[in-house]
């Protein structure tokens, strides 16, 4: 009788966190999006290590509008990456565990994780518009960060934590203007794979 | 054994308790997800969401969405109340 008892519970519990998170999450979108961050950082600084001056004071030089334009192009180009990084090791996962990847659940994290980055996004549009480059790697992290949190409540609780650092991170990149990339190549590379192992770890 | 009769019949079943927990923690789910949820077969959810139903535990509606046919399930005051108490007492037994 006992056993059925702790069955059931243990069944009522399954079932209510498999529908009302999202579960599919893997923790190797986190790795492949981490690498893409890496590589995409340490471009970014050998590109602007020629330069006498860090990129954010950059910006009264000559050439130096082909070399933003260039991160800029070489910032999509990692964010398009990683997003298919995540999406497709995510989709993998939930093929594996038999579940629907579009639920209700699906898009509630995806709205949630939205409003934070589209924010974040035309906040740093308005800092490129008035060429802060400064303070584009620390804007990028505290939005990313906010999202995670945003999102955390329809998915592995696991992932407020990594916003909170992404956070202090950009925070503190605010404070020391030129060394942007670095903060961005901590956050969105290193963080992002170490999380993915533990999440990788700790759910498979 | 006065304590098994604390225990609700209607939940004995694995794929009913489990549309319950789901329907405890969601609004309206619909049956695609929900089957995809307890991995039964169509027949098997017709058959306990009928039940769970006929005991007002959950309310179905039934819509078109284009020209699919599409249904949803949502718990009642009752069947919160019901699986509450459930709850409780499986809750309760394991204490003992």
């Amino acid at each position: 009788m006992n056993t059925k008892v702790s069955e059931d519970l243990a069944h009522i519990k399954e079932m209510m966190e498999r529908s009302s998170r999202f579960i599919s999450l893997s923790g190797l979108s986190g790795i492949g999006a981490g690498i893409v961050g890496l590589i995409a950082g340490f471009v970014a600084m050998y590109w602007t290590s020629g330069s006498e001056m860090p990129i954010e004071k950059v910006r009264m030089s000559v050439g130096a509008g082909i070399l933003v334009q260039n991160l800029i192009l070489l910032g999509t180009f990692a964010l398009i990456l990683a997003v298919f990084c995540g999406c497709f090791f995510t989709i993998r996962k939930s093929q594996k565990l038999g579940l629907q990847v579009w639920t209700s659940t699906t898009k509630k994290v995806l709205i949630q994780l939205a409003i934070p980055l589209a924010v974040g996004g035309i906040f740093v549009l308005a800092l490129l518009q008035y060429s802060l480059y400064g303070l584009i790697a620390g804007t990028t992290l505290i939005f990313y960060g906010l999202a995670l949190i945003n999102a955390e409540k329809y998915t592995f609780s696991d992932i407020k934590y990594l916003g909170i650092l992404e956070i202090i991170l950009g925070c503190l990149s605010l404070f020391f203007i030129g060394k942007g990339l670095i903060f961005w190549t901590i956050g969105f590379g290193v963080l992002h794979i170490i999380y993915g192992i533990i999440l990788h770890r700790k759910y498979k | 054994m006065s304590i098994i009769s604390g225990l609700n019949k209607n939940f004995e079943s694995r794929v009913r308790l489990g549309m319950m927990s789901v329907l405890m923690v969601n609004d309206w789910v619909d049956f695609t997800e929900m089957k995809s949820l307890l991995q039964v077969t169509d027949g098997n959810l017709a058959s306990h969401s009928a039940s769970l139903e006929k005991n007002e535990y959950i309310e179905v509606k039934k819509e078109f969405v284009g020209k699919k046919p599409r249904t949803s399930y949502r718990i009642t005051e009752k069947g919160k109340k019901a699986f509450q108490e459930h709850l409780a007492f499986l809750e309760k037994m394991m204490r003992q």
